[in-house]
């Protein structure tokens, strides 16, 4: 485990060097199956956002496979504590592409109910899929309590916290490591290294040589893997996880990935990745890599690939039009779910709202209806 | 019924809410063995064990930040920012994470805990053992904001506080640590979130107050009696979500209204106070509100008795409320 070696697994022509993966045939499949899905999602969502019928999304290219690759090495029993850019672990775990367009538009069945901007999900089931902040880091000392609580009540399940190379600077990062060290605490730090944070790249970011090297100074090994090779990720992470489940406490993965979209719909990284940089990774793309993979242990044909892209648009595709024409949350959203009872200033905002509303003629059917 | 100080009653709530409910965990620096700086967490370690009370690395960030994971996983956490002072660094999990976790998720996620923290100057501490950032945590929707000033109110507040399904910021007069004893109730009881209490009723002067400047509202409110002015005294006890239809029965009962904290004035939480009297009640008001806080300084240690609201500035204010 611990090594500053990269581990890899499958090699670019697709062979694995012997090396038997630890996946079922029809696991493999469903991995890539899934990669694929992040990638229509992506491209649905960008053109969603081109044409102003969503605000804003986050493009996952690049990363597909550490994020499926980490998700496959959780049970539905653990709980996820994703960054902004883990389509991939959603999707992976049975987070419908409905669910996740509700969210994009924002409308009253986002599980959010429209409140946060698109992106930031929020699911308790199938899998604990907490609910995502834009601060960077703040999701780290969370997932060290709630691995905390697994251990006092004697639980075998852990926590998987997820960040970019960005992360690494923040508070969040250091008090996380540092309190899940000194706890021995069931939890697995997952940091996506994608090169860069929005504008910044590594060496910007931090002197010391690659982020794994940083689990030394808190007492838990460190793992550097292959961000793009699916089958590497997920011995990491399945490595890490048993450990934890093991009582023996936390491991600090780096995965060294490649954002080959923007930060976000809103960041054009022409502007600052360099040209061959973004070459340089393509041809290390991680989907065509397990293809590749798939394609010489007799599992895919890229006449197959077609056929599920066609299958999965018009899923997803279908998916946004639904969550297009479903209604926007109603007003009383705004004043619900602030507090657990509505306190009366809470209220008394609320009925001026609706009245104001209502006088203007802008109130929908629903509206001034608290749930109590 | 026994006497005991401020800093009992909270240490006695601890262990009421520990030994109702298991799922109850107390942590924070040096709250363990040594029982806190101000032993507010004595005795814990050694009642329930280093799995229930201990100490954690010294990062407030931390500290709040697996609070907030234990709470979304089912336990209650009762976590120790050591001096007020020193929450800066967990603003952004207070603000941002444990305040907006229930809304952000839909209620899918909630963050029940409890941060306890002693606030507020006269113990000589200067700029870092002495602010009184209320205003600063009064601003956020999604938190709960509690002072008490009597040993009874601090051990039914807190229990109240810890079965409350939302997060607490509780704050503790320091300075009245052991300056006040009272009669504390055996076992467990709740005094009411978001319920004023009327300290004193007179019918000249209201004077709004919570926390240590309690107690120099008595002060100035026995001197004004003195002077034949009578005075009501209301400790705000929570100031989010306020009481407000209590403060605004007893603004209406006098007219005359003095606010008084000891943190500074400006958008301080007098400023609210006021604000909600001239919205709400300015046809019963016979005078315009004063204010008598804290100077809009930092927090001075060597003439810290200048800086702090007394009764003589207090009784000032009432004698001018009540001549206008």
């Amino acid at each position: 485990m611990e090594s500053s070696e990269l581990l890899t697994v499958i090699e670019p022509d697709g062979g694995t060097r012997g090396i038997e993966p630890a996946l079922s045939d029809e696991r493999l499949v469903y991995c890539y199956r899934t990669m694929l899905a992040v990638r229509v999602f992506d491209d649905t969502c960008m053109k969603l956002q081109r044409s102003g019928r969503i605000g804003f999304s986050i493009p996952n290219k690049g990363i597909e496979a550490t994020q499926v690759g980490a998700a496959s090495a959780v049970e539905k029993t653990d709980w996820l504590f994703p960054s902004y850019r883990d389509f991939g672990m959603a999707l992976y775990h049975g987070i419908t592409p409905l669910e996740m367009m509700h969210n994009m538009f924002g409308n009253a069945q986002d599980s959010a109910r429209g409140r946060q901007m698109p992106v930031h999900f929020s699911w308790v089931r199938p899998i604990h899929f907490y609910s995502i902040s834009s601060p960077i880091g703040t999701n780290i000392p969370q997932a060290v309590g709630a691995a905390r609580a697994f251990q006092r009540r004697g639980s075998d399940r852990v926590c998987l916290a997820s960040f970019g190379d960005g992360g690494t600077s923040s508070l969040g990062f250091h008090s996380g490591m540092n309190f899940a060290g000194v706890w021995k605490a069931p939890v697995v730090f997952l940091c996506q290294n994608n090169g860069w944070a929005i504008s910044c790249p590594a060496d910007e970011q931090t002197a010391s040589d690659g982020y794994a090297i940083k689990a030394v100074a808190y007492g838990m090994p460190g793992v550097v893997v292959d961000g793009n090779d699916l089958l590497a990720v997920h011995q990491a992470v399945l490595d890490a996880v048993q450990r934890a489940r093991r009582g023996e406490g936390p491991t600090l993965i780096e995965a060294r990935t490649f954002r080959m979209g923007g930060h976000s719909t809103a960041d054009d990284p022409t502007r600052y990745v360099p040209k061959e940089e973004l070459e340089a990774w393509a041809e290390r793309d991680p989907v065509t890599r397990f293809e590749k993979f798939l394609e010489r242990r007799g599992l895919w044909t890229p006449a197959k690939k077609e056929e599920l892209w066609a299958d999965l648009a018009a899923e997803i595709n279908a998916a946004a039009k639904a969550a297009e024409s479903t209604p926007k949350p109603g007003l009383e959203t705004i004043f619900s779910d602030v507090y657990a009872d509505i306190p009366a200033h809470l209220r008394r905002q609320g009925e001026a709202a609706f009245d104001l509303a209502k006088r203007r003629g802008e109130a929908a059917a629903g509206d001034g209806e608290f749930p109590l | 019924m026994p006497t005991l100080t401020l800093v009992q009653a909270v240490n006695d709530g601890l262990k009421t809410a520990m030994r109702g409910d298991p799922s109850v965990l107390v942590f924070g620096e040096d709250v363990g063995p040594k029982g806190g700086v101000f032993l507010a967490t004595e005795g814990l370690t050694a009642e329930f064990g280093e799995e229930r009370c201990f100490d954690t690395p010294l990062s407030e960030d931390g500290i709040v930040g697996t609070a907030i994971g234990m709470a979304i996983n089912g336990l209650k956490p009762v976590a120790e920012i050591q001096f007020q002072d020193f929450i800066f660094p967990a603003f952004d999990q207070i603000v941002s994470e444990a305040a907006k976790l229930r809304y952000r998720s839909g209620g899918q996620y909630t963050a029940p805990l409890v941060i306890r923290t002693p606030y507020g100057g006269g113990i000589r501490g200067g700029l870092y053992h002495s602010q009184s950032g209320e205003a600063y945590f009064a601003h956020t929707p999604g938190l709960k904001v509690v002072i008490p000033s009597t040993p009874h109110d601090a051990k039914g507040l807190l229990l109240a506080s810890i079965q409350d399904p939302d997060p607490v910021l509780f704050m503790e007069p320091k300075a009245l640590y052991r300056s006040v004893k009272g009669e504390v109730p055996a076992g467990d009881y709740r005094v009411e979130l978001s319920t004023l209490r009327r300290v004193r009723e007179g019918k000249d002067v209201t004077v709004f107050c919570y926390g240590a400047m309690v107690p120099v509202a008595e002060k100035a409110a026995a001197q004004a009696a003195e002077r034949g002015i009578e005075t009501t005294i209301v400790d705000l006890r929570t100031l989010l979500p306020l009481d407000e239809a209590g403060v605004l029965d007893a603004a209406k009962s006098t007219g005359r209204v003095v606010v008084l904290h000891e943190a500074p004035r400006f958008c301080g939480y007098g400023a609210e106070i006021s604000a909600l009297i001239a919205e709400q009640a300015i046809e019963y008001m016979e005078a315009p509100v004063r204010r008598v806080t804290g100077f809009d300084t930092p927090f001075p240690n060597t003439l810290e008795h200048h800086y702090l609201p007394d009764a003589r500035r207090v009784l000032d204010a009432i004698e001018d409320v009540h001549g206008y």
